[in-house]
């Protein structure tokens, strides 16, 4: 809970960002896309909404931000009911959509000063603030080419730093890494991290596990319309209870070695993937049974997609589930 | 919103339209004043003379008013059926929808936009319609009033055939089929007092009729009927088509799933 400690010094109390109930949609071609979400975000958090191609992330971050009609369910944002008090609720959201929508014609800092217009920014307050964000996101060079005249990773940033201009309490990114190079994406992550350190909450959805494991404090997986997963980080981790490392050999070997602790597979003769129990095994012993087989070994590494098996396992639990 | 917030959201709306159809001032602005510079050659000085004078005027000087008045209906038509289909094409109309901003500013700013464009051509056409004609301007701020209610008008009209388009093909159907007859059949080039009595009378369910005749006589001092007339058909008009596409916005249609 450290994390918190800024937000608790600032002296703010703490409340509920974004509150979901029972939110379902139904499209206008018949097609169900959420079944009843139930999600809280606090104030403060950094929170991962997962979930595979058409689970219904990006439908449910539309209603959320008043650009899908939901069908019925109740959403409200630091309070305010998206269907009562929709005025303040949209004042304190930033939106990074998944597809790019701007203007491409439009230069880039006058998407970003409009978007200030919109919330009732005047405009040398926005020209202010707009230096700062293109700076921060590394667009100043840019800020009078046409949109259209950016690159991929440079047109997420444009949407980035259009979201913030209003400096919403709650910024919502769809996929923000989308297409994103590697080290681009590690100065967002930095960028996103400093913004969540200095109060502003973020919902951010990814298909890059790793991404949401290094930003994210909770989570919540969804899958066909519902959420079958509401956490945090740690916990799910937790719950990875089994290690995989793959193991480079010597010599050959014919066949996958048999164990009743531990569990053997060849991708090729000289390729071993080793998996056990965290609890009722040590890699010190796996090394001892390597030694005790005199298999030579040349080099070893951790299998890095634990994140994505559990993910995946979740996923198929929810299909297995629904089957029975 | 407070009364500032909405003021600046609203010019921020007005503004960037502006800049869209100046930016392109090439597709927007000069078309029409090319196109209506060789209705006056053709009409005003070839065919104009065998016609004769209509109400007093020249041939040339009567259509004047009407075609400007032409320019400034498919301008300000134009102007805000492609710009709002485009920014549902684009997206960008999200940015928009996801701000506080309301609708009815978001519809006074798209039809600002329209009478902006409306207005600048209107003037660039009459400016070069005075090397081919002498214009009396009888009543300049009637002209002028005339103009800007007509092309509001037009811009809400513009921006219902927007809110339903699904494609490109959609935003010229409605200019094709409904605009540019009305236009043609509402007095621009003649004057309804040299139709039969029935087509007199179904020429009067034609809401251009009005607008054209208003703004000729605000030119021309001339008209078929009474200013007041077509003062309040215009008012009537913008009344409904702007309580109609509030309501459009309000329901999200075309722009919310
Ligand atoms: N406008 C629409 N009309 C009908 N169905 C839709 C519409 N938009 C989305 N859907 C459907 O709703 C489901 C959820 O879509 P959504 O875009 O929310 O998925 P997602 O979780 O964001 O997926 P992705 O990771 O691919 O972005 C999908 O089956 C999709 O086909
Ligand atoms: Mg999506």
């Amino acid at each position: 809970m450290l994390s918190y400690a800024p937000i608790i010094f600032m002296g703010l109390k703490m409340s509920t960002a974004l509150a979901i109930q029972s939110l379902t949609k139904v499209y206008a071609n018949g097609f169900q896309a959420l079944k009843g979400i139930d999600l809280t975000v606090q104030q403060g958090d950094f929170f991962a909404l997962l979930g595979a191609n058409g689970a219904g992330k990006s439908t449910t971050i539309g209603i959320i931000s008043s650009l899908v009609n939901k069908t019925s369910g109740q959403v409200s944002i630091f309070g305010y009911d998206i269907d009562t008090q929709r005025e303040q609720a949209k004042a304190q959201i930033g939106l990074v959509p998944q597809e790019f929508n701007f203007n491409v014609f439009e230069p880039v800092r006058e998407i970003i000063i409009n978007q200030g217009g919109y919330y009732g920014i005047p405009r040398t307050e926005a020209l202010e603030r707009s230096e700062k964000l293109l700076n921060q996101l590394g667009l100043w060079e840019k800020r009078k080419d046409q949109a259209r005249e950016l690159s991929g990773g440079m047109k997420r940033r444009l949407m980035i730093a259009r979201a913030l201009i209003h400096q919403p309490r709650l910024l919502i990114l769809d996929e923000p890494t989308a297409g994103v190079d590697i080290e681009i994406r590690r100065s967002m992550w930095d960028f996103l991290t400093e913004l969540n350190e200095s109060g502003t909450t973020i919902i951010l959805t990814t298909h890059y596990l790793e991404e949401a494991e290094s930003l994210c404090r909770n989570i919540g997986i969804i899958d066909q319309g519902q959420l079958i997963e509401n956490t945090s980080m740690k916990k799910l981790l937790n719950r990875i209870d089994t290690e995989t490392y793959v193991f480079d050999l010597d010599n050959a070997l014919a066949s996958p070695p048999e164990h009743n602790a531990l569990t053997f597979e060849l991708r090729d003769p000289t390729t071993l993937e080793v998996s056990f129990h965290k609890e009722s095994f040590s890699l010190n012993q796996v090394f001892d049974w390597f030694k005790e087989n005199n298999i030579k070994i040349t080099s070893m590494r951790n299998k890095t997609n634990r994140l994505e098996q559990l993910f995946i396992d979740l996923v198929e639990g929810n299909k297995g589930s629904k089957a029975a | 919103m407070n009364q500032q917030q909405k003021w600046i959201a609203f010019y921020t709306i007005i503004i960037r339209e502006i800049l869209r159809f100046t930016r392109i001032w090439i597709q927007t602005i000069l078309p029409p004043v090319i196109t209506t510079a060789l209705y006056f050659v053709i009409f005003g000085q070839l065919i104009g003379p065998a016609i004769g004078k209509i109400d007093g005027y020249n041939y040339i000087e009567f259509i004047v008013p009407g075609l400007i008045m032409m320019t400034v209906i498919t301008n300000s038509y134009a102007n805000v059926v492609s710009s709002f289909y485009g920014s549902k094409f684009q997206g960008n109309i999200a940015e928009m929808l996801v701000s506080p901003v309301p609708n009815w500013i978001i519809l006074v700013g798209y039809i600002g936009g329209g009478v902006a464009r409306g207005l600048s051509v209107g003037l660039a056409v009459t400016i070069v319609s005075l090397f081919f004609s002498n214009l009396p301007i009888e009543h300049p701020f009637l002209m002028l009033l005339m103009g800007i209610l007509t092309s509001a008008l037009f811009s809400l009209a513009g921006l219902i055939n927007g809110i339903y388009a699904k494609s490109f093909d959609d935003i010229s159907i409605v200019p094709t089929f409904v605009l540019t007859p009305l236009t043609y059949l509402g007095g621009v080039f003649y004057s309804i007092s040299m139709l039969s009595d029935f087509w007199q009378k179904v020429s009067l369910l034609n809401p251009v009729l009005y607008m054209v005749n208003g703004f000729r006589y605000g030119v021309l001092g001339v008209s078929d009927m009474s200013p007041w007339l077509s003062f309040t058909v215009l008012i009537i008009f913008i009344s409904a088509l702007y309580i109609y596409s509030l309501s459009l916005l309000n329901r999200g249609v075309g722009i919310r799933n």
